[in-house]
């Protein structure tokens, strides 16, 4: 059974559906029993990184997710619950993420060439860094998923395992050891998003 | 990089697709369960869903199709008509709508875009615009283009983007049903004032006028359109070969 954090961001109704279309077993809860007995994780969110870490402080989720991390359960963070697995984050302030993941996040605003436009907002291709990475096996390079955001990982280097090209390469997805995250959005990313749930759901 | 997107858009009413259509191999045309499913699986992009029932029981219908569709189509949605307060915005992010598109309800309450922009973040409001020239000016039109608002639209555009609309469709009423291209002054109007996306919508009649499009504007980041997907008479799949074919980024 794969738990879907529920901290009060976001709407989890599209990304329960398509572990349900994939035939995996979901909840979205904030029931910490629940959570320690799940096989696996997903960390979702959307909004800002400041109200989405002090969201996951005041639920006591992020004690849970760090604790769970640890033991070596898989983990899955999707687009601002990806960047919340890193050291920090530069949005608005300066705020801690989870410090899972070594690295932080930063605007790409400043980054990206000035004629293209922020929140990068829509389908994008994958460069696989690491194309043997094992949430990859049901996709190739190349193919398209769906993003929408305006700050970026940076610093990422040992965890980068996929990036995307906005002008310069940003950070698309990461992992390392059973910490996984994506800057994108898999359940609204149509069949390739699919099997790439499908590839956690099955790791 | 970031590809161009193509966008079907289905106006329902009573919990059923009008503007009829017509597909072989479709079990029920009028669904928009059904025809979601299925541009979803040409490559569609995105799908707009537009609520034009008036009565709150035909509210109640489109949201249950919504749910129903988002349970089912795993591309971003966008939702429009009707939407003119924050629990409007809150029904249908609900029940599964990524963006919300506002219209009509941005004339008659000038501060919705703000606040629904600062409770759910800039990227999920939409702007929609209806646009007809008159005595040589831009100018907004409401109540689904039948009435003169006397704004004129650039600047209201530029406004609303202020305000926090993550996105804009620029719909010329000028170029709608005519079939002979999309409206490339009034978008190239629009692109000057804004840097956020820009939905092309209104007059798109064969695949030719998404490329003419793309490649005159090269700040349009879409193309919407309904009845020419609905009849068959562009293929979502033929389009996004051609538009490779031309060098237009396209999502196959």
């Amino acid at each position: 059974m794969i738990a879907i954090i529920d901290y009060g961001v976001g709407n989890l109704f599209s990304l329960s559906s398509s572990l349900k279309a994939i035939g995996a077993e979901a909840v979205v809860t904030r029931d910490e029993a629940l959570i320690r007995a799940a096989d696996k994780i997903i960390l979702p969110g959307v909004g800002a990184f400041r109200d989405a870490a002090a969201k996951l402080a005041e639920t006591g989720m992020d004690k849970v997710v760090k604790d769970e991390a640890a033991s070596g359960k898989p983990l899955l963070g999707i687009c601002l619950g990806m960047q919340m697995l890193f050291e920090k984050s530069y949005e608005y302030g300066e705020y801690q993420g989870l410090g899972l993941l070594k690295g932080e996040i930063v605007p790409m605003e400043g980054v990206v060439p000035k004629d293209l436009k922020l929140p990068q907002m829509g389908w994008n291709a994958l460069d696989l860094i690491q194309p043997d990475h094992p949430l990859f096996k049901n996709i190739k390079g190349g193919d398209y998923v769906y993003f929408v955001h305006s700050y970026y990982a940076a610093g990422c280097e040992d965890s980068l395992i996929a990036s995307t090209e906005y002008g310069v390469p940003i950070t698309a997805a990461v992992a390392k050891d059973n910490v996984w995250g994506t800057q994108f959005h898999p359940e609204k990313s149509g069949t390739v998003g699919l099997n790439i749930l499908r590839a956690f759901a099955e790791a | 990089m970031i590809s161009k997107r193509i966008i079907p858009c289905l106006d329902v009413r009573d919990g059923r697709v009008v503007k009829g259509v017509n597909f072989e191999g479709l079990r029920d045309v009028n669904s928009p369960v059904e025809l979601a499913k299925y541009y979803s699986s040409c490559g569609a992009d995105e799908l707009v869903f537009y609520d034009i029932t008036a009565s709150s029981d035909g509210r109640k219908i489109f949201t249950d199709i919504l749910k129903e569709t988002a349970s089912q189509v795993f591309i971003p949605l966008t939702v429009g008509g009707g939407i003119s307060s924050l629990d409007d915005f809150d029904r249908v992010l609900k029940c599964g709508a990524d963006k919300v598109s506002v219209n009509s309800g941005a004339i008659r309450n000038p501060s919705l875009i703000g606040e629904a922009a600062k409770r759910y973040g800039d990227q999920c409001v939409v702007l929609s615009v209806d646009v007809k020239r008159v005595n040589g000016e831009f100018r907004v039109f409401a109540k689904g283009g039948r009435e003169d608002t006397g704004i004129e639209a650039i600047e209201w555009i530029r406004r609303c983007v202020g305000d926090g609309a993550g996105e804009l469709v620029l719909n010329s009423i000028d170029t709608d049903g005519v079939k002979k291209g999309f409206d490339l002054e009034m978008l190239a109007a629009a692109c000057e004032v804004v840097s956020v996306p820009v939905i092309a919508s209104g007059g798109a009649g064969c695949m030719q006028d998404f490329i003419d499009l793309f490649k005159a504007l090269p700040k349009v980041d879409a193309g919407l359109a309904a009845s020419i997907f609905h009849f068959g008479e562009v293929e979502i799949s033929e389009l996004k070969k051609l538009m490779a074919a031309n060098g237009i980024p396209a999502r196959l």
